[in-house]
């Protein structure tokens, strides 16, 4: 049996019907355009999924897309404003954060909302945050080094610009 | 794909509502709050309740941390993340943070919530052992009222609890009594993983004297098991490395694990010993440093 699902993600209303077992992640990517965001083990174990959920860090393939109706998702699509790159997504650029690239969004949203919390984290407080999250590839080094990177360049890329 | 057998949704927007809602459902239907721990029992379809009541509109009138003036109350749907910041559970009862800080990983945090923890009763979850060493109650709101139950009589086995079937835990009370200390120690293979195995120690020292003791394991047996014989040892003993090993020997005979991938008895009853052990002398310091 389908319901009418609402999901405001990255600011625009994404309505659709579906059946209520409908996991948040899937929602997301079976939207034109919005297949940034991975899914990766579905047991809430790697964090691929990660997006905001009113702000805050959540693993999509652990939410019903219908639980998320009335919050506010942000993806890794909504990072970048107006054609520039948010600084977490310059800092993984910048100090080579990526490899094979499956689990950065989830890595980029979970920087992105701990840098919105605490502009000015310790190398500790970024591993801590990362924790719910697993790179296979690069390395964990690289991915501490460029939210760093983040925090001491909240407006590169304006200056840039 | 790991996707939960279909089932109806339906948002709740009274606590009143939920519960006819549940009544209604008569068996087949179940409240779901972060989800964290029910919906990856429905990918594994585990669990297939043919209706859910979402209660995350209800996060205002259910999400809170309460000073009250004997008891600390806390709302179903408090989130983990709050119970790991909240500055009167590390004062009053620090237990939890030391749990809160090897539960799952902080976006998990985010989401799950002590109501929903204590109710799918998973044995290697941690707040019950929490819960049951400070002796706490839980209140539970069904269609004809309200009970209250003690953490001892809430566990029928693994994953299975007395909350009815048209009952929600809504609340959990934690008597507070002074000179309190409390400490939780877990052994995990791996950060953010379930317990091998865990304890939970609460302590009130009272001129010297332990005047009051919980100690509950996690993992440790098909459900939460607390150490009676231990608590009765402690009753009424002066605090002392000597008597917290005679704790830890009692909770290594009393425990009952099982062999599995996390590792064989012998091992999981030694680290019940060593855990207890430390708890305790955690516990201790904490309660001694208010009682200076």
């Amino acid at each position: 049996m389908s319901v009418q699902i609402t999901v405001n993600i990255n600011g625009e209303d994404v309505t659709r019907e579906e059946e209520p077992r409908k996991l948040l992640v899937h929602f997301i990517r079976e939207t034109p355009g919005l297949t940034g965001t991975h899914w990766g083990c579905d047991t809430s174990n790697c964090g691929a999924c990660v997006v905001l959920m009113d702000g805050e860090p959540v693993k999509s393939c652990t939410v019903l897309a219908a639980m998320a109706e009335g919050h506010a998702i942000r993806t890794v699509e909504g990072l970048e404003r107006d054609g520039r790159l948010d600084p977490v997504q310059q800092g993984f650029h910048e100090l080579h954060a990526l490899q094979c690239g499956f689990c950065t969004p989830g890595m980029l949203m979970t920087a992105r909302a701990l840098l919105d919390e605490n502009p000015d984290p310790t190398e500790a407080e970024i591993r801590t945050a990362i924790s719910g999250a697993i790179c296979r590839c690069t390395g964990y080094k690289n991915i501490v080094a460029a939210i760093r990177w983040a925090a001491e360049h909240p407006a590169a890329v304006e200056q840039e610009a | 794909m790991q996707t939960p057998a279909p089932f109806e949704y339906e948002r709740a927007t009274s606590l009143a509502g939920a519960i006819a809602a549940l009544h209604d459902g008569d068996g087949d239907a179940r409240v779901i709050a972060g989800g964290h721990s029910l919906l990856p029992m429905m990918k594994l379809r585990l669990a297939t309740p043919e209706r859910l009541i979402d209660l995350g509109d209800l996060e205002d009138e259910l999400s809170y941390i309460r000073e009250e003036p004997g008891e600390i109350r806390i709302g179903a749907l408090t989130r983990h993340v709050d119970l790991l910041r909240s500055q009167v559970l590390a004062e009053q009862f620090p237990v939890f943070r030391d749990a809160e800080e090897v539960i799952a990983d902080p976006v998990v945090r985010n989401r799950g919530t002590i109501g929903g923890s204590l109710c799918q009763a998973d044995p290697g979850e941690d707040l019950s052992a929490v819960c049951a060493a400070l002796k706490a109650s839980v209140v539970l709101r069904g269609p004809a009222g309200e009970r209250v139950v003690g953490m001892d009589g809430f566990h029928l086995g693994p994953y299975v609890t007395v909350v009815g079937f048209d009952e929600i835990l809504t609340e959990i009370r934690i008597a507070k009594r002074p000179h309190g200390g409390s400490a939780y120690e877990k052994v995990e293979r791996r950060a953010g993983d379930f317990a091998i195995g865990a304890a939970a120690a609460a302590l009130n020292i009272s001129g010297g004297t332990i005047v009051a003791a919980g100690v509950a394991l996690r993992a440790l047996a098909p459900t939460t098991v607390e150490i009676k014989r231990a608590e009765e040892l402690l009753r009424g003993s002066r605090p002392s490395e000597e008597l917290f090993a005679q704790a830890g020997e009692i909770a290594a005979a009393d425990c009952a694990p099982t062999a599995d991938g996390r590792g064989p008895v012998d091992y999981k009853r030694h680290l019940a010993g060593v855990l207890t052990k430390r708890a305790l002398r955690r516990a201790a310091a904490r309660a001694l440093q208010k009682e200076a």
